[in-house]
């Protein structure tokens, strides 16, 4: 069985280099496909609100960037937890590329939040379990890039990052019940898997956004990983080979 | 199906337009910008690289 697929190949940069390369304008184009679709049905086809009018149309960006924001961490903790346990110098890099997005993401869902706040509570922030908890997702993305940017050895970098994503990792169910363990402003999910409060457009304008942001993440966090590899690993053979050619 | 009358009532979201549209235009900057910000950082880093790289090979090494 020497022919085997074998999964861990691309454990190693020198194979998912080039992997990743050949797959970002893939997720770029369905990015946009999905970008395209939902915003068609969120913003052209979508029916109003029948409390918040026109206002709600907000939704279609705010949850699909919350959502990343949290899954984008998930995501870290998880690379950060295999990094730890077993040594492998992809993981740390994974995590590296992909905090800029996340963070950027917490602050779309912090930026969108306050937007569609004060309209509809009639304030842009309140110190509310929901709205804090988030608050504090983007200041622990923010503290693992710098507390990485500090340290000049990546891979120290990468443990320390990593231990601080594994401690962060407590937020995310508490930013996720935050809704249910106490009295907030924020309103509960209108979504879940066995019932869901939206109209069907509105449900399904929102998922396609969300899977455009999915999509999107994945693209931008598969290019810079690319060039955190490239910096990284500028020793080994196949990096000075890349070089030499007519790298883009 | 288009949900609305005319063009300017799209634009004007029903008085909601400086909100969704502060949502969704600071959206689509950050969208924008970020991945021409990598690109940028990945062409400046492969330069460097390069540059680090011929240095080397001129400077034999035992």
């Amino acid at each position: 069985m020497k022919d085997r697929f074998n999964l861990y190949r691309f454990a190693s940069p020198a194979t998912f280099y080039p992997l990743a390369g050949t797959l970002i304008p893939y997720f770029a184009a369905i990015a946009v496909l999905f970008g395209i679709a939902g915003l068609y049905l969120g913003m052209l086809v979508a029916p109003t609100d029948f409390q918040q009018g026109e206002g709600y149309r907000i939704i279609f960006i705010h949850v699909p960037a919350s959502w990343m924001s949290m899954f984008i961490y998930l995501v870290m903790a998880f690379w950060a937890a295999i990094g730890l346990a077993f040594n492998t110098r992809l993981s740390g890099m994974m995590a590296q590329a992909l905090a800029p997005t996340g963070a950027l993401m917490a602050f779309l869902s912090l930026w969108t939040g306050a937007l569609w706040g004060k309209p509809m509570w009639g304030t842009w922030w309140v110190w509310d379990a929901r709205l804090t908890s988030e608050l504090i997702l983007l200041f622990l993305y923010i503290g693992y890039m710098a507390l990485t940017a500090a340290i000049d050895d990546p891979r120290r970098a990468d443990k320390a990052g990593g231990l601080l994503l594994l401690v962060g990792v407590v937020n995310i169910p508490i930013i996720y019940f935050s809704v249910k363990w106490w009295n907030t402003l924020h309103q509960g999910s209108s979504v879940n898997l066995t019932k869901s409060s939206m109209a069907t457009t509105m449900l399904y304008g929102m998922l396609l956004m969300a899977m455009c942001f999915w999509m999107y993440s994945i693209a931008v966090a598969l290019m810079r990983v690319r060039t955190i590899m490239l910096e990284r690993e500028r020793n080994a053979d196949w990096v000075k080979a890349e070089l030499a050619g007519d790298v883009q | 199906m288009i949900y609305w009358n005319s063009f300017a009532d799209f634009l004007h979201m029903g008085g909601y337009g400086f909100y969704v549209w502060g949502s969704f235009g600071v959206t689509a900057l950050i969208m924008a910008v970020e991945p021409i910000l990598v690109a940028r950082n990945r062409k400046t880093t492969i330069a460097r690289l390069k540059r680090q790289l011929r240095a080397e090979s001129r400077t034999p090494t035992e």
